[in-house]
């Protein structure tokens, strides 16, 4: 064991050449950048084949073409947005190495078995996606639709995985540090650590609602241009009514995260709220920009935080001034990051009460044209609230990468050049971009000019 | 056996299933490359698309298992390599990027520039990755990543001849085995001319990758003596295995035994790949790390091993109902 403990222990500390300011934020930016560009396929890799799979099941019970329709358009772009996940996947399990060889030393280990476990989930959802593409006319129908679930099921364990493996890096548990090595390690303590079971819970609601937003978005404008069928309404209406009966238990969950955050990672809540002092009675801070330890040009809801948080005013929050400077996170980007979720929260749960409103008192979508306005751009809403959420948790973190066992800057790799590594991903991701989006809109459009056209010429021989 | 080693075994289980499945796939890019004017390459590349497009990218889950396998249980390992080797590994992913978008924008492509332009970058991509994945198996096989963050040479570790040695015979590797599944796919839709003319490129690349083989044990003999004694050494039937397979596909091709031909490919590849760990085990990082003092601790590789022997339960009878049903579907409705 001496080779092992020999390299390891020496390796945190002396961060000499390299490992410099610049290059630990060209890291963070990278792998922000890549995680962030991957969260939103893995969004609808959770949460379309569900809908996708539902469509199917209802297409066949009603003898109702439409559903099936969409059902098969929705499972192509699914083909699409996999295989493109697959590659930024790949390319997030090289840069967990290349850029945090640090944190994978030491802590690999110990949060390595959900990685594995969403290994296999993603390979189950890659192989049942192929049958289910494949066998579309292929096989029997019941049969096909049995072969959608594994997708369903995959997709969503492999959310689970992936968060849980998260929510350690929030609360670390399952090992024992002896001479600054994880020992006794208890695998699956660390993965069901206390921050797993809200953030994966939220996360996978967070999927629905980016799919369920997204796939209706794209409907909402057909109908925007005047194609009003029963194919656009179904397109519209079924991903966006399971969406917006989402939004609201997502805003429950998302309360019960706060809370939790105020018992067990103060100084986050502290940064999301731009909190300096620890206090009772403490305001809620809408708005505003923190600087020299305060809230400034905030709109304040007197004793509103501690009612949140404790539903008392007397509830005493946890302030940034508690830990020092250096273990305080930048509190604007997590104060706004969590703001924009939020209010897009709530946006999107008032737009389906709106539906719902319609809905009950003439049985119908909204006649005002700006419910569909709102809609198209409910996807790309649902997308900026995600990624404002993701900013608010892991900014929120720093500078800790595991909390309170290893800072960011002990995790970097210590080799130059890491910021030309960001700027050329920058650039390739570019191009994918557009590949994936040229890609689904043509899958789009093939519809649009006529629709029986494109029915099976793709995936087949 | 220990569970260490025992997920070892199974981690290069991984790699090989990469090679074989994974690699195909990039082997089909590297014939697109010379398949020929748009005109006269069109039956290869659509035979090419055609056997890609249903797996399109999916066969990465490979080398993410092996990476998400070795950071588990040898994380030491992972992060020594990752961090050396991280400008090869960013080139590798920039193909990986570049692969999978062209191959989609071609297959959505009318236009001939466009065509020409995106079949250009899914070609060179398929070419560069196995290349510098390659490269960077050379670099570790001839001790050249020490373990440590980023303590090799960050230049040297992936330039270097056995490094060399390394891309050009994942190229190699991967155009021969490209090229004789390819014939048995292109009988299979009764494209007798497309199998001849893969037949053909199947004995050159077969020829070419030996040639550099043989040329490459002078390169291992002088560059990494240590893996040399182990290849001559312990590794040797292994090496003899995957000689022997690849003459006898060899002649399989040239009798047009194609289905046959696929198989001995596979042997003579896999044992490619099972070589290098028997020849430097229980060395995964030479000189100083081995398997043992690399290894995590032993609640975690148990842990490991069930998960992924019970992960196997549901994914190999899947991966095989995926197999039968694309063989079988090909049969009944041919092109």
């Amino acid at each position: 064991m001496f080779v092992l403990r020999g390299y390891t222990v020496a390796m945190p500390e002396p961060f000499g050449a390299g490992g410099g300011p610049i290059d630990l934020f060209a890291a963070r930016g990278q792998m922000g950048f890549s995680l962030g560009w991957h969260i939103i396929l893995a969004c609808f890799g959770v949460g379309m084949p569900a809908f996708t799979v539902f469509a199917e099941w209802r297409g066949h019970r009603t003898g109702n073409e439409d559903y099936i329709r969409l059902a098969h358009r929705w499972a192509k772009a699914m083909g699409v947005l996999f295989a493109v996940g697959a590659v930024s996947g790949t390319i997030l399990s090289f840069e967990m190495g290349q850029l945090w060889p640090g944190l994978m030393a030491r802590y690999g280990q110990v949060v390595g078995l959900p990685f594995a476990l969403e290994g296999f989930a993603f390979f189950i959802e890659a192989i049942f996606l192929g049958i289910y593409l494949y066998g579309w006319d292929r096989l029997p129908r019941r049969w096909h639709v049995l072969t959608g679930l594994p997708v369903c099921v995959a997709g969503v364990a492999s959310a689970f995985f992936i968060v849980s493996a998260n929510a350690w890096m929030n609360q670390p548990r399952g090992f024992d540090l002896v001479n600054g090595m994880p020992v006794h390690v208890r695998p699956w303590a660390a993965m069901f650590n206390p921050a797993m079971p809200r953030q994966v819970l939220h996360m996978i609601l967070a999927a629905f609602m980016v799919s369920g937003f997204g796939i209706a978005g794209v409907y909402a404008v057909g109908m925007l241009r005047g194609r009003r069928d029963r194919y656009h309404r179904i397109g519209f209406l079924l991903p966006f009514t399971a969406a917006a009966i989402i939004a609201p238990v997502q805003v429950i969950v998302g309360d019960s995260m706060a809370r939790f955050l105020a018992t067990n990672q103060q100084t986050k809540l502290a940064a999301i709220e731009g909190l300096n002092e620890t206090g009772s009675h403490v305001p809620l801070s809408i708005g505003g920009l923190y600087s020299d330890g305060r809230m400034r040009y905030a709109l304040r809801v007197p004793d509103a935080l501690s009612l949140l948080v404790g539903y008392r005013p007397g509830t005493v929050v946890h302030g940034l001034s508690e830990v020092p400077p250096a273990d305080r996170p930048p509190v604007n980007p997590v104060h706004l990051g969590f703001q924009v979720m939020v209010a897009i929260g709530f946006g999107l749960v008032l737009l389906g009460l709106w539906l719902a409103l319609a809905w009950w008192r003439h049985r119908d979508l909204p006649r005002s044209r700006w419910f569909l306005r709102l809609s198209a751009i409910s996807g790309v809403a649902a997308v900026v609230a995600l990624e404002a959420g993701w900013v608010t948790t892991e900014v929120g973190r720093q500078p800790w990468i595991v909390w309170r066992y290893m800072r960011t800057s002990d995790a970097v790799n210590p080799v130059p050049g890491l910021w030309i590594s960001l700027l050329s991903l920058l650039a390739v991701y570019t191009v994918l971009t557009v590949a994936a989006v040229y890609v689904l809109d043509r899958l789009r459009r093939q519809r649009v000019t006529a629709p029986q056209e494109g029915w099976t010429e793709e995936y087949t021989p | 056996m220990t569970a260490a080693q025992a997920v070892l075994a199974l981690a290069w289980a991984g790699v090989m299933m990469y090679a074989l499945l994974g690699g195909a796939d990039f082997g089909g890019g590297f014939w697109d490359a010379l398949a020929g004017s748009p005109r006269r390459g069109y039956g290869q590349r659509r035979l090419i698309e055609h056997s890609i497009g249903p797996v399109w990218e999916a066969n990465h889950v490979w080398l993410i298992f092996v990476l998400v396998i070795f950071w588990t249980c040898f994380p030491i390992v992972f992060a020594s390599v990752a961090s050396t080797m991280y400008i090869p590994l960013t080139l590798v992913a920039f193909g990986i990027i570049a692969r999978g978008a062209a191959f989609a924008f071609r297959k959505a492509s009318t236009e001939l520039w466009q065509l020409r332009l995106f079949g250009g970058a899914f070609a060179l991509s398929s070419v560069v990755t196995p290349f510098f994945l390659g490269a960077i198996a050379g670099g570790v096989a001839s001790g050249r990543v020490p373990a440590g963050l980023a303590k090799g040479d960050i230049i040297g570790s992936w330039v270097n001849p056995t490094s060399f040695l390394g891309g050009v015979l994942a190229i190699g590797t991967t155009a021969y085995l490209a090229a004789v599944y390819l014939t048995a796919d292109a009988r299979r839709e009764g494209r007798r001319d497309l199998a001849d003319a893969f037949r053909h490129r199947g004995i050159i690349a077969a020829v070419v990758t030996g040639v550099v083989v043989i040329g490459g044990i002078f390169v291992i003999h002088q560059d990494a003596p240590r893996l040399y004694s182990g290849l001559i050494g312990r590794a040797l039937p292994i090496v003899v295995l995957s000689a022997v397979a690849g003459i006898v596909s060899l002649a399989l091709l040239a009798a047009r035994r194609y289905a046959l031909a696929r198989i001995t490919a596979a042997i003579a590849v896999a044992a490619v790949i099972w070589g290098w760990p028997v020849a430097q085990y229980p060395l995964l990082l030479p000189p100083h790390v081995t398997v043992m003092n690399a290894a995590a601790q032993p609640t975690v590789l148990r842990t490991t091993l069930a998960s992924v022997l019970i992960g196997l339960v549901l994914l190999v009878p899947s991966l095989v109902w995926l197999f039968t049903l694309f063989q079988r579907s090909r049969h009944a409705e041919p092109d």
